[in-house]
C-alpha cells in the first residue's frame, strides 16, 4: 500500500520537509568524561548566517534533568542527562551547544567556532570496569550500580547441590547499534496566531512526544501536533524521549518564529543515539545424565551507559527470556545495571533477547559436549511440551506481570527446523548450529484506532502508532477491510499522526500487529455494528440479518435489498442541508422509517468509531533457526551455506510482510554476530563511527534464508496474532556461535565474532 | 545541468553537494542521504546514465551533465518503471529509505547488462545498504528483471 | 585516536573552486596557489572534505580538462589517463588483453557505483596503503607521468610511493597518466577484506615471480615469495592485529603462487 509513493521517490521523511526551515548543528563533547570549565559561543554567534546559538544557560529548562521514562523500584540510582550539558559530560557525543543557522553548511562552520574547555576525568568504558568501580561515572552513585535485581523460581541451591553434573560458563555479548538508514530528524513550526506547535519527528512514539512537549511548554495537548511521517527504519532507538533535539528544535522554532529543522548525520547517530547490548553472564547449570536441566543460575552485569532514561527494561527482558522454550525447574537470575561512559542503552531489535538466547543455547551446547550427546537431542529433551500452556516461567516480565507463555508448540518447531536444514553438506570445516527461542511480543499498555466510513464509501483508519517500514498500512487495511466487507484498496491508513489519532503508545517490541491490529479490529467491528443498525433501520430489517460485503450493506440472502456502505454513512449523519455527496438522503424531508428523534438516543453522528485494545499479557511467539556454515581455517572467512527459520507468530495476517520481517531480522542478526561491533578505546572514543568502519552487511554477506511457519493462535486476542518484528534477529548469534564452534573446534563464548577473533581463538588453542 | 530532462541553473555555492542541491534546491527529495560519506548508496543517481553517489559530487560538477533521479524514472500519472514495478511485486522495500538508491543502482546495472546472472546481481546490488529487507526480496526483484 | 574523531562533520568547509579546462591551466593553478588539492573522481577526497578532515583552501577540479580520459597502448603496455574512470578500465578490452592483472585489480576496488566515478590515477595519487591499484603498478614495474608548469617527468613506481597517503609527486605536479606494462606470464591479485568491496586487511599481487604486498605497510611493498613476511612490521587496527596480518600474508602468498 505504501509502495507506490515510496518507489516513486514521493515518500515524505522528516528531512524532506523544508518550507524555509533554519538548520541546526550540535556542538558535542569530544570527551567521554570531563568537567566543562568554560563555554564561549560568541564567535559562533557572530558568524554571518547564524541565527542563534543556545547553551544550557540560555534554556528555561536548562537545569532540568530529562525524564526517566520507565521508573522501577529496583532502579535505585536512576540518572538522566540534561538537554545541554553545562557541568559534566559523561559520554563522547553528549550535547553541549546548539547552533541554528540559515543553512547546515554555515551551522557547521559556526559549530567549529564554539570554544568549550574541558577538564578530562577518568573514563569507565566496559561493564567489567564499571563493576570494579575504580572510577565513578556519577559521583553520587556508589559502585556505578544503577539497579540490582534478584529473582528465583524454585530452589536453585538445593537442586544444584544434588545435580549429577554441573558446569560453569562465562559468556559475553558486546554493545550493538541499530543504524536505521534514515538517521533521526526533527522539524518544528510555531504558529503564534494559532498558538500551535507542529512537529515532524522521525520517532517511534509521536503520541508520547506530544504529551511531553505539552507539559514542557505549558500548552494544552490539542495545541501540539506531532507527526511521524515516513520513518526510514527505527529498530528501537527512535523510541526515546527526549533526545535533546526533540526539545531544542521546537524551542528554537518558538523563540525565532521560523520553522527549524535538525537532521542527524551518521557520525552523530553513532555517538549520540542510544545503543544496545553489553552484557557479561556468569552461568552455573546443573543437569542429569540425560542432559535434562535441573537448575540454572545466572548472574549478569549490564552495560547501561552513562544514563538510564529507558529504565532497566533491557536486563529485565534478558532475565525473563533466558529460559526460552526450555523447562528450567529451578531458575535464579541476578543482574546489576551499571553506568559506563558511553551512550545510554535502550532497546534495539531483539532488546536483550539475543543475549538471553545466546546464554541459554551456549549452555545447552556445553551440556551436549559434556555428555557427548547430540545437540538437537539435548534441546528436544528440555523443551516445554505443547500441553503445558499457559506456562509460568516464575520471573517478572517487562510489563510488570509474571512471565506466562500463552501458547506454542516448541517440539514441532525443532523437528521442522532439523528437517528443513537437511543433511550436512560435504567438505571440511563445515559446522551445524541450531537455536530455539521465544519472544514476548505485543506488550501493553494499549493502542487505539479510529475508523470512519466516508460518504464516498472509502474507509479512513488512523492510529497514533507510526510506521517505520513494517508495512503497517497493508496489514491494518486488511484487518479493517475484512471486518467491513470492503475492498482493501478502499481503506486508507494514517499512522503516527496525533491530529488524526491522539492516543496511543508507539511502535516497539513487536507489538503493532497485536495491539494496533486488534484495535483496528475493534474499531472496525464497532463501525460494522453501527452500519448494520442504520441499514436495518432503513431497510426495515433486523440488524442481525444485515450483511456487509462487496462494499454494501444488505439483507442476508437478498443482495438486492441493500445499499452501498457510503449511503449508510450518509444516513448516519442526519442533516438539514444537503451539501452533496448524496446527503439529500439524510435530510429531514427525505422520509424515515423509524419514529423518534433523527439521531436516536445514545447514538453519535457519523459512521465512525474508535476502538482500543489493551492486552491482558504478552503473546509469546517462538521459533527455531538452524544453519550450516563453512569457516576457512586459514583466512577465517565465514560462509553461511544454508540458513533455515521455522517460526510461529500465531495467526499470519500477511505472509509476504512476515517473510520480509524475518529475512530482515536475520540479516541484522548476521551483522551483529560477525560484522558489526562498536569499538571503544580506553578513552571512551568510538573508533569506528562511520559506515566505512562499522561493517553493516551488504547483499554479498547475507545468504538466502529458507522459512517455514507453524501457527498456534494466541488465545489472548481476537485475531489470535503474535508479534513478529524481532523474531529474525534473536537467535542468530547463538546459531552462528554453535555452527562456528562446530566447524573450527574452538570454544565460542562471546559475541560478536570476526576473522580476527577466530584467528586469535585458534592461536590460543594451538 | 539537466535534471530529469529539465535544464536548471548551476548552484552558486561551490561546496554544495549534489545530493543537497537535488534535495533542497530543486525539491527532488526522493534522493535520500544516509551517510554522506559514500558508503550507504541511498543518494545514488544516474549521471549521464551511470549510477553515482550524489553525496560524493559537488553540485557544480554536474553542470553540463544529465542527472536522473528516482522522480525521473516514471512521471506522475504514468505506470511505475519496470524496476520499480519489480520491487513492488517482490515486497523489495520496507521503510523505503534505501529504495530510490537501489532502484537507481539496479537501473544502471540493467542498462549495462540486461541479463545479469546471480553473481552479477549480487555484485550489482552490493554497493547499497538496506537495513530492513535482508536483501532477499531485492535479489528476487532483480532476478525477475534479469529473466 | 583522540577526541579529534568527533570533529567530523558532513558538509565541506569553505574552499575556493577552480575548474581548469586544460592541463596547462591546471598546472598553472597548482603552481600559483598555496594549499590546493586536485579533484578527479573524488571518491576518496570528497568523503574527507565532507568530514572536514581535508580542508584545502583551493580545490582544482580537473574534470573539465579535455582529452584526458584516454586508455591507450604504448611502449608495450597500457596507459591510463587521469580522467579514465575505473569502470572504463574495468570494461576495456585493451586492458583485458594487454594487462589483465589490472582488470582483475580494478574489480576489487569498492563497488561499481564508486568505480563509475573513481579514477585509476586518483587511486595512485591518493596512495592508500591498502589500495589495489598502486600495488599492481609496483608489481608490474610501471610508472606515472607528472606534469607541472616546470615540465614533464616520468616517475617509476619504485620511486613513487613514499608513505601513508604520500607520494613523491611535488605539490605543483599533476599526475596525468599511469603506465602499466603488459603482463603475459602468471599473475594474480588476492586479498582478504571484511566485506565485499572493502579495503583489504592484507593483499598480494603476483606478476610472474614478483610479489607485492598491500595493506601491510605504509606503502605497497615488494616481498620475497619464499619468505614474504621478512622485514614486515605491519600495524594493527580494529580488524587485524600485526600477527593476523603476517598470517594472512603467508596465506595470500600461497594462494597467489598456487595458480
Amino acid at each position: 500500500m505504501e509502495d507506490d509513493r515510496l518507489l516513486r521517490g514521493h515518500g515524505r521523511y522528516t528531512d524532506d520537509i523544508g518550507e524555509g526551515a533554519l538548520e541546526c548543528v550540535f556542538v558535542r563533547s569530544p570527551y567521554a568524561h570531563a568537567r566543562i570549565t568554560s563555554i564561549d559561543v560568541t564567535a559562533a554567534r557572530d558568524l554571518p548566517g547564524v541565527v542563534a546559538v543556545y547553551t544550557a544557560a540560555d534554556l528555561p529548562f536548562g537545569d532540568r534533568d530529562l525524564p526517566l521514562l520507565i521508573p522501577h523500584p529496583n532502579l535505585t540510582h536512576g540518572r538522566t542527562q540534561r538537554c545541554l550539558a553545562s557541568e559534566v559530560v559523561r559520554y563522547a557525543g553528549e550535547a553541549v551547544a546548539f547552533v541554528v543557522a540559515e543553512s547546515r553548511y554555515v551551522a557547521e562552520d559556526a559549530a567549529e567556532l564554539a570554544q568549550v574547555d574541558y577538564e578530562p576525568m577518568p573514563v569507565v568504558i566496559t561493564p567489567e570496569a564499571a563493576l570494579r568501580a575504580e572510577h565513578l561515572v556519577h559521583d553520587d552513585v556508589p559502585g556505578n550500580v544503577a539497579a540490582e535485581m534478584l529473582q528465583e523460581a524454585g530452589d536453585v541451591d538445593g537442586a544444584m547441590a544434588q545435580a549429577p553434573h554441573r558446569l560453569k560458563l562465562r559468556l559475553r555479548y558486546e554493545r550493538g547499534a541499530a543504524n536505521p538508514m534514515e538517521a533521526r530528524a526533527v522539524w518544528a513550526r510555531w504558529s503564534e496566531a494559532e498558538h500551535k506547535l507542529t512537529i515532524y519527528d522521525s520517532t517511534q512514539s509521536p503520541t508520547s512526544i506530544r504529551g511531553g512537549l505539552a507539559v514542557l511548554f505549558g500548552l494544552p495537548e490539542s495545541n501540539v501536533e506531532v507527526i511521524a511521517p515516513d520513518v526510514g527504519g527505527g529498530f528501537g532507538p527512535k523510541i526515546m524521549l527526549f533526545y535533546p533535539d526533540e526539545l531544542l528544535v521546537p524551542f528554537a522554532a518558538m523563540q525565532l518564529g521560523r520553522p527549524v529543522k535538525w537532521t542527524e548525520d551518521r557520525q552523530e547517530h553513532f555517538t549520540a543515539v542510544n545503543q544496545e547490548r553489553g552484557q557479561v553472564h556468569e552461568v552455573e547449570v546443573g543437569f542429569d545424565d540425560d542432559g535434562r536441566l535441573l537448575a540454572l543460575s545466572d548472574d549478569f552485569i549490564h552495560d547501561g551507559g552513562a544514563y538510564t532514561p529507558y529504565g532497566i527494561i533491557l536486563p529485565i527482558i534478558s532475565a525473563a527470556q533466558l529460559p526460552g522454550p526450555y523447562r528450567i525447574p529451578n531458575y535464579r537470575v541476578r543482574f546489576r545495571d551499571l553506568y559506563t561512559n558511553a551512550q545510554a542503552t535502550s532497546p534495539y531489535r531483539g532488546a536483550g533477547r539475543p543475549h538471553a538466547c545466546f546464554v541459554m543455547e551456549r549452555t545447552l551446547d556445553a551440556i551436549a559436549s559434556e555428555l557427548k550427546l547430540e545437540r538437537v537431542e539435548v534441546r528436544r529433551r528440555n523443551l516445554i511440551q505443547p500441553d503445558a500452556f499457559p506456562y509460568e516461567v516464575g520471573v517478572l516480565w517487562q510489563d510488570g506481570n509474571m512471565t506466562v507463555y500463552d501458547s506454542g508448540n516448541y517440539p514441532e518447531l525443532l523437528d521442522r527446523a532439523v528437517k528443513l536444514l537437511g543433511p550436512k553438506p560435504e567438505g571440511e570445516n563445515v559446522g551445524m548450529g541450531i537455536a530455539a527461542y521465544v519472544e514476548g511480543t505485543g506488550v501493553g499498555p494499549y493502542e487505539g484506532a479510529h475508523v470512519q466510513v466516508l460518504v464516498s464509501g472509502k474507509v479512513m483508519a488512523a492510529t497514533g502508532n507510526p510506521n517505520q517500514g513494517q508495512a503497517h498500512a497493508t496489514v491494518w487495511a486488511q484487518v479493517v477491510a475484512d471486518e467491513l466487507g470492503v475492498d482493501v484498496k478502499d481503506v486508507e491508513i494514517t499512522s503516527g499522526d496525533t491530529r488524526r489519532m491522539p492516543w496511543g503508545i508507539g511502535t516497539f517490541a513487536s507489538r503493532s500487529a497485536v495491539l494496533v491490529g486488534n484495535a483496528m479490529h475493534a474499531g472496525a467491528r464497532m463501525v460494522a455494528e453501527k452500519a448494520k443498525k442504520i441499514a436495518a433501520d432503513h431497510l426495515e430489517a433486523d440488524p442481525a440479518d444485515i450483511e456487509l460485503a462487496g462494499g454494501r450493506a444488505f439483507v442476508k440472502g437478498s443482495p438486492d435489498k441493500g445499499m452501498p456502505l457510503g449511503a449508510v454513512a450518509v444516513l448516519s449523519n442526519p442533516v438539514r442541508y444537503a451539501f452533496g455527496g448524496g446527503t439529500e438522503a439524510a435530510t429531514q424531508f427525505a422520509g424515515r422509517s423509524r419514529p423518534g428523534p433523527p439521531l436516536p438516543d445514545g447514538e453519535q453522528p457519523g459512521l465512525e468509531a474508535t476502538g482500543y485494545y489493551s492486552p491482558p499479557g504478552s503473546t509469546w511467539a517462538s521459533g527455531c533457526h538452524a544453519a550450516y556454515v563453512r569457516v576457512d581455517p586459514r583466512t577465517f572467512r565465514l560462509e553461511i551455506l544454508k540458513y533455515v527459520v521455522v517460526h510461529d507468530c500465531g495467526r499470519v495476517i500477511n505472509p509476504l510482510v512476515l517473510q520480509g520481517q524475518i529475512e530482515g531480522g536475520v540479516a541484522q542478526g548476521i551483522g551483529g554476530a560477525f560484522y558489526e561491533r562498536l569499538a571503544y578505546d580506553d578513552d571512551g572514543q568510538l573508533r569506528n563511527a562511520s559506515f566505512m568502519e562499522f561493517l553493516m552487511p551488504y547483499a554479498t554477506e547475507v545468504p538466502p534464508i529458507e522459512i517455514d511457519h507453524i501457527e498456534t493462535p494466541s488465545p489472548l486476542n481476537p485475531l489470535g496474532v503474535k508479534g513478529a518484528g524481532e523474531a529474525g534477529v534473536i537467535p542468530v548469534g547463538a546459531v552462528l556461535a554453535s555452527a562456528i564452534e562446530d566447524a573450527l573446534g574452538v570454544p565460542i563464548t562471546e559475541m560478536p565474532l570476526s576473522p580476527l577473533k577466530l584467528f586469535e581463538l585458534s592461536q590460543a588453542g594451538c | 545541468m539537466k535534471v530529469n530532462g529539465v535544464e536548471h541553473p548551476a548552484p552558486h555555492d561551490a561546496r554544495r553537494l549534489l545530493s543537497d542541491h537535488l534535495r533542497h534546491d530543486l525539491g527532488l527529495t526522493g534522493t535520500h542521504v544516509g551517510c554522506e560519506h559514500g558508503v550507504c548508496g541511498c543518494c545514488t543517481v544516474l549521471l549521464d546514465g551511470a549510477p553515482v553517489r550524489s553525496c560524493l559530487m559537488l553540485a557544480v560538477q554536474a553542470e553540463g551533465h544529465d542527472v536522473t533521479t528516482i522522480e525521473g524514472l516514471a512521471r506522475d500519472g504514468e505506470p511505475l518503471h519496470r524496476v520499480q514495478q519489480a520491487f513492488h511485486e517482490n515486497h523489495a522495500l520496507q521503510c523505503g529509505f534505501c529504495t530510490p538508491g537501489f532502484v537507481m543502482s539496479v537501473t544502471g546495472l540493467l542498462a549495462r547488462n540486461p541479463h545479469p546472472n546471480a553473481l552479477e546481481i549480487e555484485e550489482g546490488i552490493s554497493g547499497n545498504l538496506c537495513r530492513c529487507t535482508g536483501y532477499a526480496s531485492i535479489r528476487r526483484a532483480v532476478e525477475q528483471l534479469a529473466r | 585516536m583522540g577526541p579529534a574523531t568527533l570533529l567530523r562533520r558532513v558538509k565541506p568547509a569553505p574552499f575556493e573552486y577552480h575548474s581548469p579546462e586544460s592541463v596547462e591551466e591546471a598546472c598553472e593553478l597548482l603552481s600559483s596557489l598555496d594549499d590546493a588539492k586536485v579533484l578527479a573522481g573524488g571518491q576518496s577526497l570528497i568523503p574527507l572534505l565532507n568530514f572536514r578532515l581535508a580542508r584545502p583552501a583551493h580545490l582544482i577540479d580537473i574534470n573539465r580538462v579535455g582529452a584526458l580520459d584516454r586508455i591507450y597502448e604504448r611502449d608495450g603496455g597500457v596507459a591510463i589517463q587521469a580522467l579514465a574512470r575505473q569502470a572504463a578500465v574495468e570494461d576495456s578490452d585493451l586492458v583485458a588483453r594487454v594487462c589483465p592483472l589490472l582488470s582483475d585489480a580494478v574489480r576489487l576496488v569498492a563497488h561499481r557505483v564508486i568505480r563509475n566515478r573513481g579514477t585509476v590515477c586518483g587511486s595512485i595519487a591518493h596512495a592508500d596503503p591498502a589500495s589495489e591499484i598502486p600495488a599492481v603498478l609496483l608489481a608490474l614495474g610501471g610508472s606515472v607521468v607528472a606534469r607541472s608548469a616546470r615540465g614533464v617527468r616520468t616517475i617509476a613506481a619504485d620511486d613513487l610511493f613514499s608513505g601513508v597517503f604520500e607520494t613523491s609527486l611535488a605539490p605543483d605536479e599533476l599526475l596525468v597518466e599511469a603506465w602499466f606494462p603488459a603482463i603475459r606470464g602468471k599473475h594474480a591479485i588476492v586479498e582478504e577484506s571484511r566485506r565485499h568491496g572493502d579495503f583489504a586487511l592484507a593483499g598480494a599481487v603476483r606478476a610472474d615471480d614478483r610479489l607485492v604486498l598491500f595493506g601491510v605497510a605504509s606503502t605497497p611493498v615488494l616481498a620475497d615469495p619464499a619468505d614474504p613476511v621478512k622485514g614486515l612490521d605491519p600495524s594493527g587496527d580494529l580488524e587485524a592485529t600485526p600477527a593476523f596480518r603476517l598470517h594472512l600474508v603467508r596465506v595470500l602468498t600461497d594462494k597467489a603462487f598456487a595458480a
